[in-house]
């Protein structure tokens, strides 16, 4: 499994050094149409939120896998989780906000952070709707995670999984290998509790995202040929398929400048924004949590250490009014949500 | 003109084509936008079909653009090259063929 930027030492581990790139390029002479003046031009600048009501907690950057697309260079190797006292804040902090209903858990994989499954019961006990974002592998990672799916239905938990490709060789290539095999057993396990089917209220969604420097292809196509293909295969359902943009962050930027690919791959970007996405980024409506409890946009502001431009940038200063009158903090990678029908952790938003 | 008949550069620049005929341009676009879309064959078929065309008529702008659009669309390395060979095939048996003709030609002038 390969190491994590951060353990290999990677000049890219420096979240400075990744903002040069991403607004200069690698020779530093690299110009593209600045995402502001793009917003500018559609009446979106400064962008500020419609109203925050997704709550998304990054609960930290630990993860049994190191997929070679990963935005927030999560692995084995990181340690980085956070507390039980920061997960106290957070509780507080939803219990004197009923306008956030839905609190949206990442990682990392979310399920290796000790104390995940007490903190769901209590965000349960608050009634707000819980997406957990989970890999799939997690659960057959260890005998401790193969009751996750049980969990997930105990609580009516909305699963999120990704599976980058409905074949084997597109998955394995960038998620590691044996993914693919592992991840159709999770699907299974989980579909037996009754997630995915029709006839139960349990939400299965599934995250595709590109295996290489190239956009997307449309969503409703992709959700018709994921669930004829992993239906035929391996009798699998599921609810929707989320189609994500890989955005030029940390380890997939280190993929797209050692590939050569980095520069076609932000003309692409840039090529296909779309201003009815740049009105629909999640951005909008999303306030993210880091595992040390500092406010971000949202998790890829989070992962280059773009905190809030707000009087309060951690969560022992939530102030939901003054964070509903900040300006979003823009740059060149927001171009990954603009993009063809943009992308957000929702899938396409036009 | 530039020093090469083939430009990367150009591809982007293929909707220009309406700055000097626009009415035709427009509806050639529009047209191939059409064709391209999800119908009794799939937006996802249709591309492996441009990717194999684009072989056979040998146009580099269509084999960048559609290696791209069918590898986007999830055909692999081994699916996407069989369809090259599908091309190569076509067009090799189209010129095969034609041996016919020239077995006929010969049969007809020999002792």
């Amino acid at each position: 499994m390969i190491k994590s930027l951060k353990a290999q030492n990677s000049f890219l581990a420096d979240t400075r050094e990744q903002i040069e790139i991403i607004e200069h390029g690698q020779s530093g002479d690299f110009t593209l149409v600045l995402f502001q003046e793009k917003l500018e031009q559609s009446n979106l600048y400064p962008l500020q939120p419609t109203q925050i009501e997704i709550f998304q907690v990054n609960i930290g950057k630990m993860c049994n896998q190191t997929c070679r697309h990963c935005h927030v260079d999560a692995g084995p190797d990181r340690q980085e989780i956070m507390t039980t006292e920061t997960m106290l804040q957070c509780l507080e902090v939803l219990k004197h906000n009923p306008q956030l209903k839905i609190v949206d858990l990442t990682g990392g994989a979310p399920e290796m952070n000790p104390n995940f499954r007490w903190f769901v019961e209590e965000l349960r006990k608050l009634d707000r709707h819980v997406i957990v974002r989970c890999n799939l592998t997690i659960i057959l990672a260890n005998k401790k995670y193969h009751d996750l799916p049980e969990f997930y239905k105990l609580h009516n938990i909305e699963v999120v999984c990704s599976l980058p490709f409905y074949t084997q060789d597109r998955t394995d290539r960038q998620r590691g290998s044996g993914v693919f095999e592992d991840s159709i057993k999770a699907l299974q396990m989980l579909n037996e509790v009754g997630y995915g089917k029709e006839e139960t209220s349990l939400i299965l969604n599934m995250v595709y995202n590109p295996a290489g420097a190239f956009l997307p292809p449309l969503q409703v196509s992709l959700e018709k040929e994921y669930k004829e293909a992993l239906m035929e295969q391996f009798g699998i359902v599921f609810n929707n398929l989320f189609v994500i943009t890989n955005m030029p962050i940390s380890r997939y930027l280190d993929y797209l400048l050692t590939s050569g690919n980095y520069e076609s791959y932000m003309e692409k970007l840039v090529n296909a924004y779309n201003p009815v996405a740049a009105a629909n980024v999640m951005c909008r409506n999303t306030i993210s949590i880091g595992w040390d409890g500092y406010l971000y946009d949202c998790d890829f502001n989070q992962m280059l250490d773009l905190k809030v431009n707000s009087s309060g940038t951690h969560i022992s200063d939530f102030n939901i009014n003054e964070l509903n009158k900040r300006d979003i903090i823009v740059g060149q990678h927001c171009y990954g949500c603009t993009a063809g029908s943009g992308s957000s952790c929702g899938g396409a938003v036009v | 003109m530039s020093e090469h008949y083939y430009n990367s550069q150009d591809l982007p620049k293929f909707f220009n084509v309406v700055d000097f005929q626009k009415e035709m341009g427009e509806k050639f676009f529009s047209y191939y936008g059409e064709v391209f879309k999800d119908s009794a064959l799939t937006a996802r078929e249709k591309s492996l079909i441009a990717l194999a065309v684009a072989h056979a008529v040998q146009c580099p702008y269509c084999i960048d653009a559609y290696s791209n659009d069918a590898f986007e669309k999830g055909w692999n390395e081994a699916q996407m090259m069989e369809a090259v060979h599908v091309a190569c095939a076509v067009r090799g048996g189209a010129s095969l063929v034609h041996g016919v003709q020239m077995m006929n030609k010969v049969k007809e002038i020999a002792m």
